[in-house]
């Protein structure tokens, strides 16, 4: 089980978050012409990395903010934990 | 019954308490401090069980968990337990236990042909013989294989017991009580640090029991004993015996299961039975310490043979003989142990070294006992049945492939080493890439992965010292580090024998003439021979030869027979042992009971049960309750003998007639406040928000980014910047997760706020053409008609002294409304609308009946919103804002979305009025066509309707719309059923949608 540090309560056990998914889509802009390979892209289309990947949680059954976490997806590793509100360097 | 192999003296047994037994029904005794095997052994016991396969009688191999044979059923205060190591389980009184995988009986055992039939039980034998004929397989192979093998049976009563969790933190969790172990705890809870030290077996110690040694002027017991009591007077430090540390997890956490009560005759009360703990670790030292591996050699697997470092630890914990002519089989030093311990009580050993000259201070301390050893010397097999009555033995050559002439000396036991082999389960678990060290012909730890690291014996260091000095300095280290404090312990005096180093041999060669069985797998009965069958098949990765003939896959987990395993591949395919690489190790380390890792989690702890204000009232007249998520909400009020049917269709009936009133505290309640709450709702919701006027309510669409409808409900303007949205039950929480999920990452720029308020509120939904009477006499001082409260209006109001909250909104498609009060004023809102409504004819009515009411109305729900519709499938479309973007909104414009002959909701009623058709069933044109008949559509929910008095179903259809009024066949394979069917519009009742303005 994941020890994830939320940037607002500190480490927590994985069992109290819920994942979402890569942080590094960015939503289109709503009324914004967008192509249908550029929608697909943001709906259905993910690199499923191995390696470093920064990744959607939310604290679901603690303070319940979405955050960021820098994880390695074949070791687990966490390397860096983000708020919604801070961007990915 | 006499203890014939019980020392007159000497063990850590309490001779005073005396402790009786049942064994395959006879009676026996033994020691407090005894286990069951130590106790058999004593009593002349050897023979426990029949092996997996072959049914040969199997003995007792080892005195701990590594134990591949000694597998028994276990009987306890009323209870029965499968897969008990007789070494593991300590004796209590009236312990009863019982052999395995054997019928009728032990000592013959009608599988036991099967030894006879091994020439056709090769390597993979089930997978060959067993394909064929396809049909036989489910009939007879499988109930016959059944049948004839396993290791006891699993009760199928309710466990009386309780099993607990809990959750541990610490700097430093030490994994093993011998040496390494305490030297380690001991210097980290020096420093400070807090620390849990788990040891599996009842005493502490480890080696340190067993081994002739000396520290700081004490023997090694008297060291562990002083070391473990100083540790537990110490409040950083957990020290825990019984308790096994089964499985290394990401992120340094640990699972150990503690036994607490199952050395007793009986759990004490207000005691688990198990406990298991979950443990977050900052650093983990393994101190689990190696376990002796076999000599393969010929009938290696008679009742007898076994490993001499269990000999050893039964002579010195037990005070007993595992037999009073014992063989020794060594290739290093460690059977000198035992043959010395065997000497010093009076047992003239015999020592077979396959070792030339060998020379250290322990074979010295041997040749001074006078004891017989002879070099250079085999055990070429093991002779007799059911217990060893001699051995055939050997001279080898040098180059250990030539055996000298046979001879056959008598013996009631052969005591074997083979040198020894770190237990890196643990640290293979938690990621660590292991390495092979040729001195010690086994893998250690080697790169870690996780904050582990691996300590004496495990890691590969075999003499106290060194692993003393190690152990001492590791544990200060990494607990300096943590508690920034250190308090460095002076170094004792180590006093042991030196030995010499070991011989590379691990199997001996079949004499000319002989098939003797040599066994690599004691449990799984895989021997030499089935792996030179594997190979020559064509089988070359370790992971496949493993599966292909079960090698290592037993309850033991291979504890004993995997490197010798290793050794034969490397050996056939020319290849050296870190080449072949070992299997992946995965937890548990040793079997887990299914009750420990269920915990507390059983029968109605299983899952949370949520119910409402309401539930006594329900419970009080008869309800019959339904799991809906998480909630209980009654199904129907049984009156009398009725049946669900006949009451649900009272129900619905009365709602169409009179008036109904149903629990709806269980729908999700989301509070949204902000001064951007209404553009929330605008971008959330597929329809218009930002002209809803405050007291009116709306119902909207949600969409997941893909179209897909997610969910439905309405939402009220409370005032300015407040509003109130309802989801469905099921929903509830996803939907708060998307809202937060908006809010926070996508458009933070929204001022808004929102929180769960669904516990806040009971909801009682009062539906019928009465209801507006029945609200008048509800809330006499408000204007409830139909201008002062229209269709979809809100208000608030006082219910005799309770402010409630009033909406008009329906999902029956009557006229309705929906009251909601703070939830402890729940009861009291529905007894006085049940009070109130006694005149009007009022009924409470169950979820059966609100199904009735919204599938005759073609009202969706969760069986059409099923996360694979889209709003047109729905008949939603009409809630499209075509002026605005909203979440989803694009993905609808996808080819496929927006398909002439797109699916659609329909209504479907069976042309004899009177089939009720199963929900899930498909539509198809033609009932006879060829398989697979091509499908139109499926019925998501069936109702009998109460306006028309006939089936009536949903059906989400291929060409929906244009498909009003064709024939159709609806076929359910599973109920074997067709039935003719006519599509007609989904609208089944009052289709302009008029009771509800009313």
């Amino acid at each position: 089980m994941l020890h994830i540090k939320c940037p607002h309560c500190g480490i927590r056990s994985q069992n109290e978050f819920s994942y979402g998914g890569d942080a590094t889509i960015k939503r289109p802009e709503l009324g914004k012409e967008i192509s249908d390979q550029d929608w697909d892209n943001f709906v259905y289309n993910r690199k499923s990395l191995r390696g470093k990947h920064w990744e959607l949680w939310q604290h679901l059954s603690g303070c319940r903010q979405w955050i960021k976490v820098q994880r390695d997806t074949a070791t687990h590793e966490i390397f860096k934990t983000l708020k919604a509100n801070e961007e990915i360097s | 019954m006499t203890q014939s192999f019980r020392l007159e003296s000497g063990g850590l047994i309490n001779r005073d308490k005396k402790i009786s037994f049942k064994f395959n029904g006879k009676n026996y005794f033994g020691y407090e401090g005894d286990t069951l095997a130590s106790a058999l052994i004593a009593n002349g016991v050897h023979l426990i069980g029949r092996s997996f396969k072959y049914h040969r009688p199997r003995g007792f191999f080892g005195a701990g968990v590594d134990e591949p044979y000694a597998i028994v059923q276990l009987y306890r205060n009323g209870e029965t337990e499968p897969n008990i190591k007789a070494t593991e389980q300590e004796l209590f009184e009236g312990l009863e236990a019982k052999s395995v995988n054997c019928w009728p009986s032990v000592n013959f055992d009608i599988g036991a042909i099967n030894n006879f039939l091994k020439i056709f039980l090769p390597a993979g034998f089930y997978y060959k013989t067993f394909m064929w004929p396809k049909s036989f397989w489910y009939k007879i192979y499988e109930p016959f294989i059944r049948r004839a093998a396993g290791l006891g049976t699993a009760s199928i009563k309710h466990d009386k017991e309780r099993y607990e969790h809990k959750y541990e933190y610490c700097d430093v969790l030490i994994t093993g009580s011998g040496p390494s172990g305490l030297a380690s705890a001991y210097s980290a809870a020096k420093n400070g640090a807090k620390v849990i030290l788990a040891e599996d077996k009842s005493r502490f110690g480890g080696t340190l029991l067993t081994s002739e040694v000396n520290i700081g002027n004490q023997s090694g017991k008297e060291w562990a004993d002083s070391i473990i009591s100083e540790l537990k007077e110490m409040p950083n430090v957990t020290v825990k015996n019984r308790s096994q540390v089964f499985g290394y997890y990401d992120h340094n956490m640990l699972v150990m299961s503690e036994r607490i009560s199952d050395h007793l005759p009986k759990t004490k009360k207000f005691h688990p039975k198990q406990r298991l703990w979950y443990i977050r670790a900052k650093e983990v030292l393994i101190s689990s310490g190696s376990i002796e591996r076999p000599i393969v050699f010929g009938n290696n697997d008679t009742p007898g043979v076994m490993l001499s470092s269990a000999a050893k630890e039964y002579m010195k914990v037990y005070g007993v003989l595992v037999g009073k002519k014992p063989l020794v089989f060594t290739n290093n030093d460690s059977g000198y142990e035992t043959a010395i311990e065997f000497k010093k009580n009076g047992i003239d050993p015999i020592i077979l070294d396959t070792r030339k000259e060998p020379q250290s201070e322990i074979i010295e301390e041997a040749k001074n006992m006078n004891i017989n050893i002879k070099n250079s010397y085999v055990v070429v097999a093991a002779q007799g049945y059911k217990k060893v009555k001699s051995a055939d033995i050997a001279k080898i050559s040098d180059n250990k492939e030539e055996l000298g002439s046979i001879e056959n000396i008598e013996c009631d036991c052969i005591c074997v080493s083979g040198f020894w082999t770190p237990t890196i389960h643990l640290a293979s678990q938690s990621g660590n890439k292991t390495k092979f060290n040729e001195d010690i012909d086994a893998f250690v730890p080697g790169i870690s992965k996780q904050n582990e690291k691996t300590l004496g014996a495990a890691n590969g260091i075999y003499t106290l010292e060194e692993t003393l000095k190690d152990s001492f300095e590791k544990g200060n280290q990494l607990s300096k580090k943590i508690t920034n404090n250190e308090n460095k312990v002076s170094f004792p005096n180590v006093v042991e024998k030196k030995s010499t180093v070991h011989d590379k041999f691990w199997c001996v060669p079949l004499p000319k003439g002989k098939n003797y069985k040599r066994f690599l797998d004691f449990q799984n009965d895989v021997a030499v021979s089935d792996i030179e069958i594997a190979l020559k098949e064509g089988y070359r990765s370790i992971e496949h030869v493993k599966r292909y003939t079960t090698l290592g896959m037993a309850t033991d987990q291979g504890k004993t027979s995997n490197l010798n395993g290793l050794q034969l591949v490397s050996k056939i395919e020319n290849k050296v042992v870190p080449a072949v690489g070992h299997t992946t190790f995965r937890p548990p380390y040793s079997p887990v009971s299914i009750g420990a890792i269920v915990g507390r989690e059983v029968g109605k702890h299983s899952k949370p049960t949520r119910k409402s204000p309401m539930h006594s009232w329900h419970e009080k007249n008869n309800a019959v309750f339904v799991d809906a998520g998480v909630w209980l909400r009654p199904r129907y009020y049984k009156r009398g003998e009725e049946n669900l049917f006949e009451a649900s269709k009272r129900e619905a009936k009365n709602v169409r007639t009179n008036v109904g009133v149903c629990d709806v505290t269980t729908l999700g309640k989301i509070d949204i406040k902000g001064p951007d709450a209404a553009e929330l709702l605008n971008r959330v919701y597929t329809n218009a928000w930002l002209k809803l006027p405050v007291g009116k309510a709306r119902y909207g669409v949600m969409l997941r980014e893909d179209g897909i409808v997610m969910d439905d409900g309405t939402t009220t303007r409370i005032s300015e910047n407040h509003y109130h949205m309802t989801t469905t039950t099921a929903q509830a929480a996803n939907v708060l997760s998307h809202l937060e999920y908006y809010l926070q990452l996508v458009w933070p720029e929204l001022n808004v706020n929102v929180v769960s308020t669904t516990e806040q509120w009971a909801g009682a939904a009062i539906a019928g053409p009465k209801s507006r009477e029945l609200l008048k006499k509800l809330f006499p001082k408000s204007d409830v008609t139909n201008e002062g409260l229209p269709f979809m209006g809100y208000m608030e109001g006082d219910l005799f002294g309770v402010k409630a909250k009033i909406f008009r909104i329906s999902f029956s498609g009557e006229l309705a409304y929906e009251v909601n009060v703070e939830s402890d004023n729940g009861y009291f809102m529905w007894e006085k609308i049940i009070e109130a409504g006694e005149e009007f004819g009022i009924q409470p009515y169950g979820t059966e009946a609100l199904s009735t009411l919204r599938i005759e109305m073609g009202h969706v729900a969760g069986s059409e919103l099923d996360g694979r519709t889209i709003p047109y499938d729905n008949s939603l479309e009409g809630l499209l804002s075509k002026k605005k973007d909203f979440i989803g909104k694009r993905s609808l414009s996808r080819r496929a979305f927006a398909a002439e002959d797109r699916q659609k909701i329909v209504g479907v009623v069976p042309l004899d009025k009177k089939t009720s058709i199963p929900e899930g069933s498909h539509l198809v044109k033609d009932a006879n066509a060829p398989l697979p008949n091509p499908k139109l559509g499926y019925i998501s929910a069936s109702c009998w309707s109460v306006e028309h008095d006939n089936p009536f179903s949903l059906a989400i259809l291929k060409d929906g719309k244009n498909m009003i009024g064709e024939k159709l066949f609806v076929m359910s394979p599973l109920k074997n059923k067709v039935i003719p069917v006519e599509i007609v519009s989904s609208h089944y009742v009052d289709p302009k949608g008029e009771r509800v303005r009313s």
